[in-house]
């Protein structure tokens, strides 16, 4: 006889599948994943006096403070504890030149908190990723400070007496377009040079290896799938590919394409952003692909160098859409529609 | 007629472009500098209160059926004298201004004032009506205008007010910083009457 009183019903809403995984644990791994690309611009930068290391640290502050400060004006919870405004200030400083002077890192991180994440309702409202929303403010406010790139290797101006050598990002490069121009850049920059970051760009998009090594880690931790990247960046590829200039080594001008400016860097940090990005994977795939179209037409045709940002913040705005018409089967559901169709 | 209550639907509670989110083109290009939002903020107020007057007037003959074509007709004659009377007298800020003066003619807020106000109430309270919301639309103007350029040229009314060392934030004179600077604005606005409307509620609770 089973004694029915010793069992114990305990009845509780779904879900009923508990993990230790919370936001701050995954921001605690996105920050993980970010510090080898960190590392590497305090490196190549170092020159700079850690200022590679010190505009993140104020960036990440920045971001900190105003949203401390905002729910705080606002009386509402504190939620700076949850590490997604240090991730924020981290991206930010990331996609900014190591020229960057402070002040604008501190109302960059502003517009990026308070305008695109907070009047939205805070953590999982905004519809635009915050740290690409404030880059693109920066940029169209103070285009000129904005786009100082340095040459990595370039001497630290001591007490102002040397001069700050820029350099042409590779996609600047790339911008006079067709053959001759890939072949001065292959001139200028080898494949590794690109690979291991040798380049001038912003902070934390020089180095595909390091990129590379911190998306890895963002997998195997299972924080972001691969779906976003790969979609991304193959499309980026295959565009590429098919829009090689003539005479040029295609696979040659794929690997520039692909290691050159913040593709990395955004596809595998920026555009993977749970909050503005699809939720099912078909419409990951779709969002990452929109991603590649629109970067590889920004490259090609538009007045930028670069369109990795604009790319990702356009197709955040059609995230709702790609989360409306692609929705998942209900598991069990009958295929009667499907069938009924057939049937016409 | 009630003058007070016409004075904070103009201004704020029916604000034309705040609440009705009327002239929104007008807003969003000429509010570059404090002397533009000023100038077309009077002219607005001249051509709205006397197109107002004369609808106010004219509405028992002006037959239902071709009333839309009649207003413009009379808000047209008034955009062409202020025009005429800027050109004269203020060119340079006609200049500034440009094809936003002449279209004034088909701004929504005039032609949304005489069909919703004038062509149904008297001659005085409609030249109320048409100051107040003259003044409801030059105010977030001013607002409007201060900001950006302040922020994006560091002046006001021309006069440099930042130090030197502030780097203007360009952003703030192209469209994209007009149409962040009306957002805020609204959300300003609607926060604002939301607040009242909770307060006003509270109070009469208590009061039950």
């Amino acid at each position: 006889m089973t004694e029915y009183k010793e069992l114990k019903l305990i009845a509780s809403s779904s879900p009923h599948i508990r993990s230790d995984e919370d936001t701050r644990s995954i921001m605690l791994d996105v920050i993980i994943a970010l510090l080898p690309a960190l590392l590497m611009s305090v490196y190549r930068f170092g020159n700079w006096n850690f200022r590679a290391l010190t505009v993140t640290a104020f960036s990440a502050g920045c971001c900190v403070l105003w949203e401390w400060l905002y729910r705080k004006l606002m009386k509402k919870s504190n939620m700076i504890g949850d590490l997604s405004a240090v991730v924020t200030g981290m991206l930010l400083a990331l996609v900014c030149p190591v020229t960057v002077p402070y002040w604008m890192i501190a109302v960059g991180s502003f517009f990026s908190i308070v305008v695109v994440k907070q009047l939205y309702g805070g953590i999982g409202c905004n519809f635009l990723n915050p740290a690409l929303a404030g880059r693109a403010v920066l940029v169209a406010a103070y285009a000129g400070p904005m786009t100082r790139w340095l040459a990595p290797e370039a001497s630290y101006p001591v007490l102002g007496s040397a001069d700050l050598v820029t350099a042409a990002t590779p996609l600047a490069i790339l911008k006079e377009g067709g053959a001759d121009a890939f072949a001065a850049l292959t001139q200028t920059y080898t494949a590794g040079d690109l690979f291991l970051g040798r380049i001038g760009g912003s902070l934390g998009e020089t180095s595909a290896l390091m990129l590379l090594l911190g998306g890895a880690y963002l997998l195997v931790r299972k924080v972001i799938s691969w779906h976003i990247p790969a979609a991304y960046i193959g499309t980026v590829a295959l565009v590429s590919l098919l829009a090689a200039p003539a005479g040029v080594d295609p696979w040659q001008y794929v690997t520039y394409q692909l290691f050159a400016g913040g593709l990395l860097l955004g596809a595998i940090f920026m555009a993977t952003d749970y909050a503005t990005s699809p939720v099912t994977k078909p419409g990951q795939l779709v969002f990452g692909a929109g991603c590649g179209l629109l970067t590889c037409f920004i490259r090609h045709f538009g007045s930028y160098p670069e369109g990795v940002c604009y790319s990702i913040l356009i197709m955040n705005c059609t995230t709702w859409l790609l989360d409306k018409y692609i929705r998942p089967v209900i598991y069990g559901a009958p295929k009667k529609e499907k069938k009924e169709a057939a049937a016409k | 007629m009630n003058v007070k209550k016409q004075f904070t639907d103009g201004l704020l509670t029916q604000n034309p472009v705040l609440v009705q989110l009327l002239g929104m083109c007008s807003t969003l290009a000429i509010t570059t500098s404090v002397m533009n939002g000023l100038g077309m903020g009077v002219s607005v107020i001249i051509i709205l209160t006397l197109s107002n007057i004369f609808i106010s007037l004219l509405r028992k003959i002006i037959p239902n059926e071709v009333r839309i074509a009649c207003y413009i007709i009379v808000i047209a004659g008034f955009v062409t004298c202020v025009q005429l009377l800027l050109k004269a007298f203020l060119p340079e800020l006609d200049k500034s201004l440009g094809v936003f003066i002449p279209l004034i003619v088909v701004n929504c807020i005039i032609l949304g004032r005489a069909e919703s106000f004038a062509s149904k109430n008297a001659v005085g309270a409609s030249a109320l009506d048409g100051i107040f919301q003259g003044l409801g639309y030059t105010a977030v103007l001013l607002v409007m205008c201060f900001f950006r350029e302040l922020l994006g040229a560091g002046t006001l009314l021309g006069v440099r007010i930042l130090p030197e060392s502030y780097t203007n934030m360009g952003l703030m004179t192209l469209p994209v910083g007009g149409f962040l600077c009306l957002g805020a604005l609204i959300a300003a606005m609607q926060w604002a009457m939301n607040r009242a409307a909770e307060k006003r509620a509270a109070a009469e609770k208590e009061a039950k």
